[in-house]
């Protein structure tokens, strides 16, 4: 694909695929694990040293990182007429900004 | 019979202002019969566009009361109730030139863009081929075809779209669904290229998918799933490497 929207719209279809699934298991495992209150010491014994539930839930916030600023991206060059290479630079920056905060939040449950 | 009411927008690319006829109703009248009888009797400098009358050639399109239509086959009848007013303007989402009609460069051009035009595979020199393509007319491709070329061109999917209207490089609706009938051209080689060009922003990337295309088209064609089409065959072909 050539165009860099023909790129962003094949990360976004892909980035909403998995976060479809990752929100179903995300609320599942919440229902199932709560069973009449966690508290946060609780929490924290179940997720240090959970290799598995760092890398799904890193994963989850880079899709979503991406799949947002995808989407603002469009709404701007839609709406405001935001567009060029220049703008794309940025998103790509918000996005990934935004995805490591989350990373660095499952960081904390995994290591801190 | 009571008089119809009818406000035609007159101007031309500086600006222009709505102006109040008042034509005779009658059993069967279309809206194309409305503005013709309003140029004939009322106002001979009246601009608008049409040719065939019969739905054929597509150069009749108008805004209907807020709505794009090919005017020939609108009856009156059809899209104002008795009494109501009738407000004709020329198609949105394109340079007015006077009046009613307005300038279909930027519509046709995007075609062109699109690579809307056939490439023949088997003789790039445009010497007769040797052999004739087989296609069976019930083949996927051939469908898929078959689903959108009676295109007649009138622009009214293109006035209708919101993408359009929000990015003037959009080539729209109907571009893309007459790259769509191409690209299931199975005699056609030019697909590379067309691809490329109905990729990204300016492509079918930026379709929201809202057809309004769809449910204007006066042919009852389907561009909105042409252009789904579109994407689907570049995500697999990039997916897989097949481009």
């Amino acid at each position: 694909m050539g165009a860099p929207g023909a790129r962003l719209w094949a990360v976004q279809r892909i980035t909403a695929a998995f976060l479809g699934l990752a929100v179903v298991v995300h609320l599942v495992t919440i229902m199932l694990a709560v069973r009449g209150g966690l508290s946060a010491t609780e929490i924290l014994e179940r997720t240090r040293g959970a290799t598995l539930w760092f890398g799904f839930y890193a994963a989850f916030a880079l899709c979503a990182g991406l799949h947002g600023a995808i989407g603002l991206r469009n709404i701007a060059g839609e709406w405001l007429g935001w567009r060029g290479r220049r703008m794309d630079g940025l998103w790509l920056a918000i996005g990934l900004l935004t995805a490591a905060f989350g990373i660095r939040a499952a960081w904390g449950l995994y290591h801190g | 019979m009571a008089d119809l009411k009818i406000r035609i927008w007159r101007g031309d690319a500086t600006g222009g202002a709505m102006e109040d006829f008042s034509v005779p109703a009658r059993e069967n009248q279309t809206i194309l019969d409305v503005v013709t009888q309003i140029q004939r009797e009322q106002a001979p400098d009246l601009a608008y566009r049409f040719a065939c009358r019969v739905g054929m050639c597509g150069s009749c399109a108008m805004e209907v009361n807020g709505r794009a239509r090919w005017t020939c086959r609108t009856h009156v009848k059809r899209v104002a109730a008795p009494g109501e007013v009738v407000e004709i303007r020329p198609l949105a989402n394109l340079p007015v030139i006077r009046d009613l009609a307005t300038d279909m460069a930027p519509f046709f051009d995007k075609w062109a863009k699109a690579q809307g035009s056939f490439q023949p595979k088997d003789a790039p020199d445009g010497s007769v081929p040797a052999e004739f393509s087989v296609v069976p007319p019930n083949s996927k491709q051939r469908m898929e075809a078959d689903a959108g070329i009676e295109c007649i061109g009138c622009g009214v999917c293109y006035a209708s779209c919101d993408i359009v209207a929000w990015n003037k490089d959009y080539l729209g609706p109907a571009a893309m669904n007459r790259a769509w009938t191409l690209v299931n051209d199975v005699r056609d080689g030019g697909n590379k290229a067309r691809l490329d060009a109905v990729s990204g922003d300016a492509g079918c990337h930026s379709c929201h998918s809202t057809q309004s295309c769809t449910e204007r088209c006066p042919k009852n064609l389907d561009p909105s799933s042409a252009i789904a089409g579109l994407k689907r065959k570049l995500f697999w072909d990039s997916l897989l490497g097949r481009r």
